[in-house]
C-alpha cells in the first residue's frame, strides 16, 4: 500500500535531502523551515526523533540553505507543522523502513520482528549488533520516497507532545554569537545604504568630500543608478557618514507620503480592483428586514523587529553567497537572480537567525543590498546593517484595512445574510511575485511595477483571510477591493488580513448580541455548530469566570474574541479584562486554543501568548504615521510598542482534540485578542470605538463626540 | 584622535586602541573585543538591547563614548555566566523557556541583574518597571518576569551567582 506523498516531499523526494546518518551517534536533518524564535527547529527535531526512534539530542538540524535543505518556499502562515512537518515525518519513516529492511536481511528475519530504540535495532525486543550508524554504509538514502512506509500512529508518540527545551535558546540566553549581526567574515567590510526616498526619486548629487570628513576614517561610495552605499572597514565611520547623508545627498523627485494617507479611511477614495467571493449579491435590498452596518479599520502597521535588518554577501570566483535572516531562501535566490542577472546556479543563499520578523520585513532587502555591494567588490565580503530609522521608513508595512460589515437579520433577529466589504493594499509583497526587492527599484532599469495581486484564497487569502464568519449564517460573501496604489510598499504581517477581519467580525458579533439583548458568549454559541470552536469558547469563558450579567459603562469590563485561523487552522478564544479611564489598561487575559496534535505544548503556549501581547500592542498603540515629513516613524518614540508594565498576566490552556493532525497555530491568537480588547473596551466605556489604535487621543475624541 | 582606553570587562582588564575616543562602547564591545552578546537594536538609547552594567548600574552602550568608561568596570551578558556555570537568572530563563527570538534577552538579563542586586525580592510590578526601558517585540514579557521571580527566590535562598 502506498499513500500519496505529502506535497513538499513529492517536490523534494530524495530521502538524503531530508535525513542522513553521517556522524556516529548523530542524525542530520534538513528542513527548508527556518527559525525566527517560534521554536520550529525544535519541533522538527522532535518529529524526526519520534519517527526514527532516537533521542532528540541526537538530532542536528540544517535549515534554510539553497545548497542543501529542501525547497519549502516560505516559513510563513503557520504552515510549518501542517505541511513541512508531515513531509519530514514521512521522509524519516521511509528512511527507518530502509534501515530495518537491511537489518532484517543481515539477521535473516522478517522486518516485522525488528524495532528501533534510540537508534539501535532490536529483534523481538532484544539487542542486536546493528544500529543506524553501523548500517549506514549499506543503506543508500540517495533514493526517492515512495509513500510505502507508514508514519507512526499518534497513540505511539513519546517525544511528540513533550516539552523538549528549545534548541536555539541557550545560545540566546548566554549571549553567544548566534545572530546574523554577529557574523564576521575574514576581511569583511561594513556598509550602510543611503536609501532612495521613494520609487522614482533620482540621485542628483553627493558631497563625498563632506561625508568623508564626517567619517574621519576611509570610506568608499558604491553607486549603481540610484542605489548608493557607504562602505568601509570601520563600522563607526560608516555609520557616521550614513547618519549625515541626508544633509549631503540631494534627491530629485522625492515625494514623502502625506499625513492624510496615514488614515485607513483614505483607501475608500482610491481606485481598486474589485471582486465578490461567496454568495452572490442579493438583487434587491431586503424589505422590512433589519440591517446592521458598521465600519471598522486598522492603520498601517510596522513589523518593527527589535533588531534592524542585516545581510552579508561575498562574490568570489563568479559565485555569489548571501547570508540572510529572510523567511524563504529559495524565493530570495530566484528574485536575486532576476534582479542581478546572475544564473541561480551561481547564487547560494544561507539562512542565519535574526530577530523576530513576524512576516515579510526588511530581511530580503538587506540581503539584496549586500549582494549588490559584493558584486562590485569581488573577493571582499560585506555586512550591511540597516539603521533603525531605515527599518521604520523602508521595510514593507502591513497594509491599512477598512472592513465594513453588513448583516441582514431575519424575522427572529438572527443574521441571515452577511457581507464583509474590505478595502486594502496587497498583503503579498514578497520577492517571488514581482521582483519586489527594495534596492531593485534604485538600480538602472528598475523592474516594471508588478500588477497588484493578493494571496489567493486557496492559500488562506490576504485581505480576505478570516473575513468569512465561521458562524452558521445562511448567506455569506466577501467584497474585496484591492487598492493597488498605496503610500508605502505593503506586505505580510503575522496573520495578514486575519487581525483586522476578526476584529471587525467579532466586534460586530458583540454589537449584534447587544442589540438582541443577549450575552456575547451565549449569542455566539447559539450560531456555532463546529464543536471544536464551541469548546474553546466555553473553556475560555470558564477560565475567565465569565458572567453574562456584567454591566456596561462601569470603566471596567471583559470582552471575548474567537476565530479559527484561516477558517481551517487552529482555534482560539481569547478573553481580556480591561480598565478604561482615559486610556485602556489591560488587567488580565485568558486564552483557550485547540491546535490539534501539538508537538511541543510549552513552545506553542509561548507563541500563543506572544501573539496576544503583540496584538495588544497593535490595538492599543501602533500606527505608521506620515505626519513628520519622513516616510513613516523614525524611532521607538514615534512608533511606541507595549512595555513590560503594560502587559497583563495571561493564562493559556490547550484543549486536547484527540487528533493526530497538527493545525498551524503561530498566528491564531492575534485576531481574537484584538477583538477581545475592542469588545472589553466597549463594555467598559459603554461606547463602541471601531477604529484602531485605541489610543488615549482616540478615546477622548470619541467620548467628546458621543 | 587615535587613543587607548583602559577599562575592565567581565573582570578582565583591557586596553583598547580606537581611532576616536567617541567610538560608542557598543561598537568597541562587538567589533574590537568580539563580545557579540550585547546586541544593537536602535543606536538611539531607546530599546535596551545594548544594556550593560557600568560600575554595577544598567546603562545603554550604543551612544556612550568609549572615553566615558575609562577606568570603569563593565559587565556584559557574557560576564553573567556560562552554560557550565549559569547565573541563577540564566538558569531560570532556561527553565522557564523565557525567550522567543531572544534578541532582547541580553539587555534584559543585565537589567534584571541590576534589579536583583539592589532589590532581592521585587514584586511583579517592580520587575516590570525595572524592565520598562527594555523592549521585547515577541511578547515574551510574562515568561521573562516569571523567570526573574524564580531566580530572585533562589538567590534569596542562597543560590550563588
Ligand atoms: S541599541 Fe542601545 S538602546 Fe537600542
Ligand atoms: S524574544 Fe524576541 S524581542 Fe524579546
Amino acid at each position: 500500500m502506498t499513500a500519496p506523498l505529502p506535497g513538499i516531499l513529492a517536490d523534494n523526494p530524495q530521502l538524503d535531502r531530508w535525513v542522513v546518518f553521517m556522524t556516529p551517534g548523530k542524525v542530520a536533518i534538513s528542513t527548508g523551515r527556518v527559525e525566527f524564535g517560534q521554536g520550529v527547529l525544535t519541533a522538527m527535531a522532535q518529529l524526526a526523533a519520534e519517527e526514527l526512534d532516537v533521542a532528540v539530542e541526537r538530532v542536528a538540524i540544517r535549515s534554510g540553505d539553497t545548497d542543501g535543505a529542501p525547497n519549502e518556499g516560505y516559513t510563513a502562515g503557520s504552515q510549518s507543522m501542517q505541511a513541512g512537518g508531515i513531509a519530514l515525518r514521512q521522509a524519516c519513516a521511509e528512511a527507518k523502513a530502509l534501515f530495518l529492511a537491511r537489518a532484517a536481511s543481515a539477521l535473516g528475519c522478517p522486518a516485522a520482528e525488528l524495532t528501533v530504540r534510540d537508534g539501535r535495532v532490536l529483534r523481538n525486543g532484544m539487542p542486536t549488533a546493528h544500529d543506524y550508524w553501523s548500517l549506514a554504509a549499506a543503506v543508500s538514502l540517495a533514493t526517492d520516497a515512495t509513500g510505502a512506509a507508514a508514519r507512526k500512529a499518534a497513540a505511539d508518540y513519546t517525544i511528540v507532545g513533550s516539552n523538549a527545551p528549545r534548541l536555539d535558546l541557550p545560545a540566546k540566553i548566554f549571549g553567544q554569537p548566534i545572530f546574523i549581526h554577529d557574523m564576521v567574515l575574514d576581511g569583511m567590510a561594513h556598509a550602510r545604504v543611503v536609501r532612495q526616498p521613494n520609487r522614482g526619486a533620482t540621485l542628483a548629487s553627493i558631497d563625498e568630500a563632506a561625508l568623508r570628513r564626517i567619517a574621519r576614517s576611509p570610506v568608499e561610495f558604491v553607486r549603481e543608478g540610484n542605489f548608493l552605499a557607504i562602505v568601509g572597514d570601520d563600522e563607526t565611520a560608516v555609520e557616521a557618514a550614513a547618519s549625515a547623508a541626508s544633509d549631503h545627498v540631494i534627491w530629485r523627485g522625492a515625494e514623502p507620503p502625506r499625513a492624510l494617507q496615514q488614515e485607513a479611511a483614505w483607501l475608500l477614495q482610491r481606485p481598486s480592483v474589485d471582486r465578490v467571493i461567496g454568495a452572490p449579491q442579493p438583487q434587491s435590498p431586503p424589505r422590512g428586514r433589519q440591517v446592521f452596518e458598521a465600519t471598522y479599520s486598522r492603520p498601517h502597521l510596522a513589523h518593527a523587529s527589535i533588531g534592524p535588518s542585516c545581510g552579508l554577501a561575498l562574490y568570489r570566483d563568479g559565485h555569489l553567497t548571501v547570508w540572510t535572516h529572510c523567511q524563504g531562501v529559495y524565493p530570495l535566490r530566484a528574485a536575486l537572480s532576476r534582479t542581478l542577472g546572475l544564473d541561480p546556479q551561481r547564487i547560494s543563499v544561507r539562512h542565519v537567525q535574526g530577530p523576530g520578523c513576524y512576516g515579510h520585513n526588511g530581511a530580503d532587502d538587506a540581503a539584496t543590498d549586500a549582494a549588490i555591494i559584493a558584486l562590485r567588490r569581488p573577493g571582499r565580503p560585506v555586512r550591511v546593517r540597516w539603521r533603525r530609522q531605515e527599518e521604520f521608513a523602508h521595510e514593507p508595512v502591513a497594509p491599512a484595512m477598512v472592513v465594513k460589515v453588513r448583516a441582514v437579520l431575519d424575522e427572529a433577529g438572527n443574521p441571515a445574510d452577511w457581507t464583509a466589504e474590505i478595502w486594502s493594499g496587497t498583503h503579498q509583497g514578497r520577492p517571488g511575485g514581482g521582483a519586489n526587492l527594495l534596492a531593485a527599484e534604485a538600480l538602472p532599469n528598475p523592474p516594471p511595477v508588478p500588477a497588484p495581486t493578493d494571496v489567493p484564497e486557496s492559500a488562506g487569502g490576504g485581505a480576505t483571510r478570516n473575513a468569512e464568519p465561521l458562524y452558521d449564517i445562511p448567506q455569506k460573501r466577501i467584497i474585496h477591493h484591492l487598492v493597488p496604489e498605496v503610500p508605502r510598499r505593503t506586505s505580510s504581517l503575522r496573520g495578514l488580513g486575519a487581525m483586522p477581519n476578526i476584529f471587525a467580525l467579532e466586534c460586530a458579533m458583540d454589537e449584534l448580541a447587544e442589540r438582541a439583548g443577549r450575552d456575547p458568549v451565549e449569542y455566539r454559541l447559539a450560531r456555532l455548530a463546529d464543536p471544536r470552536g464551541r469548546r474553546v469558547i466555553e473553556r475560555a469563558a470558564d477560565m475567565a469566570n465569565w458572567r453574562p450579567e456584567a454591566p456596561r459603562g462601569t470603566g471596567r469590563g471583559k470582552g471575548l474574541g474567537f476565530a479559527q485561523y484561516k477558517n481551517r487552522a487552529a482555534y482560539a478564544a481569547v478573553i481580556v479584562e480591561v480598565e478604561v479611564e482615559e486610556s485602556v489598561r489591560l488587567l488580565r487575559a485568558w486564552c483557550a486554543a485547540d491546535a490539534g496534535l501539538v508537538v511541543n505544548p510549552d513552545a506553542l503556549i509561548n507563541q500563543l501568548e506572544g501573539g496576544i501581547i503583540q496584538s495588544a500592542s497593535w490595538v492599543l498603540k501602533e500606527q505608521v504615521r506620515f505626519d513628520n515629513d519622513a516616510a513613516g516613524p523614525i524611532d521607538w518614540d514615534s512608533y511606541p510598542v507595549l512595555r513590560f508594565s503594560e502587559v497583563p498576566e495571561i493564562d493559556v490552556q490547550l484543549v486536547d482534540a484527540g487528533t493526530d493532525v497538527p493545525l498551524g497555530a503561530g498566528e491564531a491568537t492575534a485576531g481574537p485578542a484584538a477583538a477581545a480588547i475592542g469588545n472589553a473596551a466597549s463594555r467598559a466605556l459603554g461606547i463602541r470605538i471601531r477604529d484602531l489604535p485605541l489610543t488615549r487621543e482616540r478615546i477622548m475624541a470619541e467620548l467628546l463626540r458621543q | 584622535m587615535a587613543t587607548t582606553v583602559a577599562f575592565t570587562v567581565n573582570g578582565r582588564s583591557v586596553n583598547v586602541a580606537v581611532a576616536y575616543e567617541d567610538t560608542p562602547l557598543l561598537a568597541v564591545l562587538r567589533n574590537e573585543l568580539r563580545l557579540m552578546g550585547t546586541r544593537f537594536g536602535c543606536g538611539l538609547e531607546q530599546c535596551g538591547c545594548c544594556t550593560v552594567l557600568i560600575d554595577g548600574k544598567p546603562e545603554k552602550s550604543c551612544m556612550r563614548p568609549l572615553s566615558a568608561v575609562a577606568g570603569r568596570n563593565v559587565v556584559t551578558v557574557e560576564g553573567l555566566g556560562t552554560p557550565d556555570r549559569p547565573h541563577p537568572l540564566q538558569q531560570a530563563f532556561l527553565e522557564e523557556q523565557a525567550g522567543q527570538c531572544g534578541y532582547c534577552l541580553s539587555g534584559i538579563l543585565i537589567s534584571a541583574k541590576a534589579l536583583l542586586d539592589r532589590n532581592p525580592s521585587p514584586t511583579r510590578a517592580e520587575i516590570a518597571r525595572a524592565l520598562d526601558d527594555n523592549l521585547c517585540r515577541c511578547g515574551t514579557h510574562n515568561r521573562i518576569m516569571r523567570a526573574i521571580e524564580k531566580a530572585a527566590m533562589r538567590m534569596r535562598a542562597g543560590v550563588r551567582a
